[in-house]
């Protein structure tokens, strides 16, 4: 837990030692709150504090002013060290009106007694009833114990800004950085690139009033905080799990990007639009996901392995053609940003919905390779190794990432690029006489594939079943092997694998088992039950078709094993639930089906990153059953 | 008449292609069906063309006529139902040094596919389509296609289908960026060959619909039209289609028509008592997605690293 320990001086005052902070802002949509915390995170991140900063996103574009459920923002986790979630509720929320803030204290998003620094215009408002309702919510807030300082940021921004109201944010920043002892020349520089496209009064005009803000808080706030920062020497970027996506789509060396808008997947994709046309990387917008699907596999097929972005819905348009890039065995990288489903369901939120349908889905047998980033350090390298392995072994590779890594930002270590993880060039050799196009070796079931151009390779794939000339098949026996040769490369995929780390003892009472985005809070978890004396450890499986190696024998070492997953799952605790009826968790049900372990399951679908608190209590009940 | 020695070496290289280059497999098509003229048009073409088998795609969806790349000795794509045009825009764009055709159906083009048929004639990309219409789902066995005429008795329609037919060649010419509008009939080859080859040619998205025949689902459905030469209007002009006197003798129905003029191609297009052959409309100053979108820089490692720092320049901490 947080220590505090007085320390440091910040101006006048005397600041408090903490470990770690979650801090808010939020207003209504287009006030900048999202931009103030982007540029506290990477301030952070520049004073060498570990960061975790996540999007607070209202469902709509443009909600009502004022609205409960209008609030737009970020909230940063600031820790000493390595950051590797968003953690528990807030401690510090800065809010531009009392509505905003109202629909955070309803989520139970804010811890008790949690700073509140509230814009303190609206208390004498020339509407009687908005300023009737902000003196009510101040009482209410008051009374529910939070320590709220009335802050006339308007006001203030007015003496510099005749537009406060855009002007507010960077005000806010300035007093975070009093607060949090930031260094005001490290926010001018993240300034200075923030705005770095426009011109030097847009800056300056930013940089006076975060100035303003530093030194009206130092005036006037009578609080402020230290987090030790651990700086590592290793040069380090800031960035979110789409950006991460995208510099991944960029190193991987491929050269085509085909998708159709969706959210939580387009940011990739506009990153992209700017940064990789610059060197002739081509995003094409299509009229659909299907087209989308198919344009990449054409390009593909044509020798320049081709990505496709999308996100639940789109990924389900895909499915056919899917199907036919694993039959044609024409490599592809699909990238699923994952949100809540079923259907339109909860496009801005978090789930891990799409695992089976990832796996079974396309029809018949459609064997492909299943990968899921835990951090957004993986999703850059995870689609330079979806590049290598599709072209390896002529087949689709599906990333699953989700809506909370999209849009939550970490440091990480700078990659190194290296040239190896660029496409090789497209081989246009002529193919020895005799050559077949599915020539399928018999223990791994690859064969080489001959791209148009190369002389001699001449052939029609096609999507029906075919023999190792690519000639439809009419023959029983040839639909068979052709399966089993599909087959087999996920097998020869999986015998390169490597078992998954444990986290914690080998051996002990409980094994968490989870994948993706909820790696950091589960392990958080786990580490603060272990430093109780709990036998809980943990695995998180990158790789989910094939699985890692050494799996079963992993499950071995403990008592009981259990998933914690964002996707659906019955409860034991509902009337009609029993053994007979209980539908599990996407990974539970793969993990009983593969290795005969009753493995138990623990799932939540808010649409929020599950809280470290939560699962903590998840494992402590698992234990003591 | 001299010959320069460049031309001469370059004649020494010069390969000639026979049409055996071309041919894969034996066609499973019924005897009579019109898919039947439509290869031999295009592997004349290919033939005559000298076409590098292994520098050509045909892309295709599913049915009877998306069968066609399996009997070209040539790369070829036989793809999935509708997608046709979105794997041969992939084709392009990755390698516009590859010659594409596409081989689609009324079923494929105009009814599964239509979403994309209408967005590749805006992308405009160069490549060569052919919509083989034979106005019927013919794989699956007689059902009413979008281009059945109303009245159409198939196995989902047994009492006569409902709905007016589409018409491609009026949709395709109410489409921004349309370059390359041409209607040809199976049982006219000499025309035929001119306008796969003049749709060869352009360049942009040559389509070409042609009227097919299915001797086994729709055997009577276009014998007025066979019965009645006059039925058939040949859409002619120095910038399109010429006429061979012996074709002329025949079909005497004809029209010029200058294909720059698209007012008079929609007008020529509506006509569906008598069916037009020609080049209904060519535009050849229309952009190719593939030219607006290659920017000319070098994807060289160099490049893409270079670019990668700078990005990661942006967002160091
Ligand atoms: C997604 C999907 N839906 C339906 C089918 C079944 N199907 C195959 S071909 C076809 C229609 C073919 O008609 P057309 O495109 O006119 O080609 P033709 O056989 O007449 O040449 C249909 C409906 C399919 N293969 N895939
Ligand atoms: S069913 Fe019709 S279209 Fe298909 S091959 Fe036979 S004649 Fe041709
Ligand atoms: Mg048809």
């Amino acid at each position: 837990m947080t220590t505090k320990r007085v320390s440091k001086k910040a101006g006048k005052k005397t600041c408090v030692t903490l470990k770690e902070h979650i801090v808010e802002i939020i207003s209504d949509s287009g006030e900048g709150a999202q931009r103030c915390g982007q540029s506290l995170g990477s301030i952070a991140a520049r004073m060498g504090n570990g960061i975790w900063t996540t999007e607070i996103i209202p469902a709509e574009i443009r909600p009502p002013a004022r609205s409960v459920a209008g609030a737009s923002g970020n909230r940063i986790r600031i820790g000493s060290g390595y950051v590797t979630n968003g953690g528990d509720e807030t401690d510090l929320v800065v809010a531009f009106n009392e509505q905003v803030l109202l629909g955070r204290v309803n989520a139970r998003e804010l811890k008790p007694g949690c700073i509140i620094l509230l814009e303190n215009m609206w208390r004498t408002h020339s509407d009687p009833n908005i300023a009737k309702s902000y003196a009510e919510a101040y009482e209410r807030l008051v009374k529910a114990g939070y320590k709220v300082y009335e802050i006339p940021m308007e006001e203030e921004c007015l003496k510099l800004t005749a537009n406060a109201r855009r002007g507010k944010n960077m005000f806010a920043l300035g007093i975070l950085c009093h607060i949090y002892n930031f260094d005001l020349q490290a926010a001018r520089e993240q300034i200075a690139l923030t705005f770095g496209k426009k011109e030097k009064s847009v800056i300056d005009a930013n940089v006076d009033l975060l100035e303003a803000g530093h030194k009206w808080a130092e005036a006037n706030i009578d609080f402020c905080f230290q987090i030790p920062a651990t700086p590592t020497d290793k040069k380090q970027i800031s960035i979110n799990g789409n950006t991460s996506l995208a510099l991944g789509v960029m190193a991987s060396g491929m050269d085509i990007c085909a998708m159709y808008p969706i959210t939580p997947a387009t940011s990739a994709s506009h990153y992209l639009s700017e940064a990789f046309e610059k060197v002739g990387g081509i995003v094409h917008q299509a009229e659909d996901e299907i087209a989308a699907c198919a344009f990449a596999i054409g390009a593909s097929y044509a020798g320049k392995c081709t990505v496709t972005i999308t996100s639940g819905p789109g990924y389900s348009l895909k499915q056919e053609a899917i199907g036919l890039a694993v039959m044609a065995e024409i490599p592809l990288v699909v990238v699923n940003v994952q949100r809540g489903g079923p259907s339109t369901g909860q496009p801005t939120k978090v789930e891990q919905g799409d695992l089976l349908t990832t796996i079974f889905g396309s029809h018949g047998d459609a064997p492909k390779v299943v990968m899921a980033p835990a951090t957004i350090e993986d999703c850059f390298y995870s689609v330079i190794t979806a590049r290598r392995i599709a072209e390896t072994f002529n087949t689709v590779v599906v990333i699953l990432s989700d809506a909370s890594l999209s849009s939550s930002q970490q440091p990480f270590d700078r990659p190194q690029f290296q040239e190896s993880w660029l496409a090789p060039p497209i081989d246009q050799s002529p193919v020895p006489e005799g050559a077949r196009p599915y020539d399928w070796d018999p223990v791994t079931g690859i064969a080489r594939r001959f791209i148009p151009g190369q002389p001699g390779g001449m052939h029609t794939v096609t999507g029906l079943a075919h023999d190792r000339d690519s000639h439809v098949a009419y023959d029983p026996d040839i639909n068979q092997e052709g399966l089993r040769a599909r087959s087999l490369k996920l097998a020869a995929l999986q015998k390169t694998l490597l078992p998954p780390e444990v986290f914690g003892s080998e051996k002990g009472d409980l094994l968490v088992i989870g994948w993706g985005s909820t790696k950091g809070a589960i392990e958080e978890a786990v580490e603060a039950l272990r430093a109780e004396g709990k036998k809980v450890s943990s695995i998180h499986l990158r790789f989910l078709q094939p699985m890692q190696p050494g799996i079963k024998d992993i499950m071995k070492g403990f008592k009981k094993v259990m998933t914690i997953e964002t996707n659906w799952s019955d409860s034991p605790n509902d009337q009609l639930i029993d053994e007979d009826s209980r539908r599990y968790s996407s990974l539970a049900t793969l993990l009983r089906s593969r290795y005969l372990v009753d493995v138990d399951c623990w799932t939540e679908v808010r649409g929020q990153p599950v809280k470290p608190r939560t699962i903590r209590q998840v494992l402590l009940n698992k234990l003591e059953k | 008449m001299k010959t320069s020695a460049t031309k001469q070496l370059l004649d020494l290289y010069k390969e000639q292609s026979a049409l055996e280059d071309y041919q894969s497999g034996v066609p499973r098509w019924c005897t009579g069906c019109g898919d039947n003229a439509i290869l031999a048009a295009v592997q004349r073409l290919c033939r005559d063309e000298g076409l590098r088998p292994e520098k050509t795609v045909f892309v295709s969806g599913i049915g009877c006529s998306s069968r066609f790349p399996h009997y070209m000795k040539t790369y070829g794509f036989h793809g999935i139902h509708g997608r046709a045009f979105p794997v041969a825009e992939g084709v392009k764009m990755a390698r516009p040094d590859l010659a594409v055709f596409v081989n689609t159906g009324d079923g494929d083009c105009c009814s599964i596919g239509a979403a994309h048929w209408i967005h590749a004639l805006r992308y405009n990309m160069n490549m060569t389509v052919f919509l083989h219409d034979n106005q019927i789902y013919g794989l699956t066995k007689k059902q009413a296609s979008p281009t059945s005429p109303i009245g159409t008795k198939s196995n989902t329609t047994p009492r006569g289908s409902y709905l007016d037919a589409l018409n491609p060649l009026t949709v395709s010419l109410g489409v921004s960026n349309v370059s390359f509008i041409a209607q040809a009939v199976d049982w006219i080859p000499e025309t035929l060959f001119d306008i796969v080859k003049a749709a060869y040619h352009h360049k942009g998205f040559s389509f070409v619909r042609i009227i097919q025949r299915c001797p086994e689902w729709l055997p009577k459905a276009l014998e007025p039209w066979l019965q009645d030469p006059d039925r058939v209007q040949l859409v002619h002009h120095t910038d399109g289609i010429q006429l061979s006197p012996g074709l002329a003798r025949v079909y005497k129905n004809q029209v010029e028509h200058d294909p720059m003029d698209i007012h008079r191609a929609r007008e020529i297009a509506s006509n569906t008592e008598t069916i037009p052959v020609g080049i209904l409309y060519r535009n050849p100053n229309v952009p190719c997605y593939e030219d607006t979108r290659h920017s000319g820089a070098l994807r060289t490692a160099e490049a893409i690293r270079k670019n990668f720092e700078a990005e990661l320049d942006k967002y160091s901490v």
